[in-house]
């Protein structure tokens, strides 16, 4: 019994180590956004490309080792999948509106 | 009647009934925050070239932001894990140091709110625009004081990181008479004020409610602890889905809305 606690608390003090791992990551992340949105990347896409991507970055270090998502269980995933889908969606309806209406529309 | 599966993993889902619960509720809160992502593209697409204001967030501020944020999220995980070894008392330490970090990122983030809301943009009736800070305008007086500067094109206020120069700040009185407009940055202001005071107001909502259920966990709510350790340790695994979810809407926010 005890020693199957003691293997228990040996488990968790990896997993104690990891998040901290993953910290660290998401503060350097988080200083690497801050320094490429000062870099001139010659096209502003660029940089919202960068910023977007290292974004995208953190969050799967947040998502996953966190939020334990890089090991959930099926019921999880699946729920996660149809999140996806629509957010995909969601985003791909957003960029087929472009041409809906005429550019530079919408007053200040 | 007991609840079922608050512990024991359902037969066919393998996981007990909350996780199932705030997964799906989390589902949810991806499609409301898309939808004002998506607002948010619409809205920057459609705008003006040089419309879109730039460098108009403090950015230090945001990153000291995110920084709090993402300390509060390991402290979160610290104090579930705390729980799994059976510590109490660094639970307790975590969970509080949660909270202190959750109240500091809605300190920083009123403080960035009275900023924009003190801001004002003065249009005078010969064509100049005046933008500063509100120093005195007491509708007794018939002059208003700002701490700011004259521009003449209004262009020039909206991309900061274009018009670097050294913005020369200084105390402009302004007779009350000669005033055609005056509007402060608050959301009413235009549609880059509008969608930003929504999806930060929003996250900061979602600040406050997780801030409130985790003090409650770290205080009357832990009296479970002592009856049924291993639902009250989920409980604080629902909990922190929720605040990491937090974080993570505010990855995104933080570089949309201050850096590009």
């Amino acid at each position: 019994m005890e020693t199957t606690q003691t293997h228990a608390h040996e488990d968790f003090r990896q997993h104690v180590r990891r998040y901290l791992f993953v910290f660290y990551a998401l503060l350097f992340g988080t200083l690497i956004t801050v320094g490429a949105s000062y870099i001139p990347f010659g096209n502003h896409a660029i940089n919202i490309g960068v910023a977007l991507f290292i974004a995208s970055g953190k969050a799967f270090l947040v998502a996953g080792y966190f939020m334990h998502l890089i090991s959930e269980r099926k019921m999880i995933y699946t729920i996660m999948a149809f999140t996806a889908f629509f957010f995909v969606g969601l985003m791909f309806l957003t960029l087929g509106a472009f041409g809906d209406f005429p550019r530079f529309t919408v007053t200040h | 009647m007991d609840i079922p599966y608050t512990v024991e993993p359902r037969p066919d889902t393998g996981l007990y009934n909350a996780k199932v619960g705030i997964w799906l509720f989390l589902a949810s809160e991806v499609m409301l925050f898309g939808a004002l992502f998506s607002s948010y593209i619409l809205l920057r697409v459609g705008a003006p070239e040089d419309y879109w204001p730039h460098g108009w967030l403090n950015v230090p501020i945001g990153t000291a932001n995110t920084l709090v944020l993402i300390t509060s999220s390991i402290t979160t995980v610290m104090a579930w894990a705390a729980c799994k070894m059976n510590q109490f008392g660094r639970f307790k330490f975590f969970h509080a140091c949660t909270i202190l970090l959750a109240m500091t990122f809605v300190c920083i983030k009123s403080y960035e709110y009275h900023d924009k809301f003190t801001h004002y943009e003065i249009i005078l009736k010969d064509g100049k625009i005046a933008d500063g800070h509100i120093v005195s305008n007491d509708p007794k007086s018939d002059r208003v004081v700002i701490s700011g500067r004259y521009v003449e094109d209004r262009a020039e206020l909206y991309d900061l990181t274009k018009h670097k120069g050294p913005h020369k700040h200084e105390e402009i009185s302004i007779p009350r008479d000669q005033i055609k407009k005056m509007q402060n940055y608050g959301p009413w202001h235009n549609t880059y004020l509008a969608i930003y005071f929504t999806l930060t107001g929003l996250h900061a909502l979602h600040v406050i409610g997780g801030a409130v259920v985790i003090g409650f966990l770290w205080t009357t709510g832990n009296k479970m602890w002592k009856t049924d350790r291993e639902r009250f340790t989920n409980r604080i695994e629902i909990s922190g889905l929720f605040w990491h979810f937090v974080d993570l809407v505010w990855i995104f926010l933080f570089p949309v809305l201050y850096l590009i």
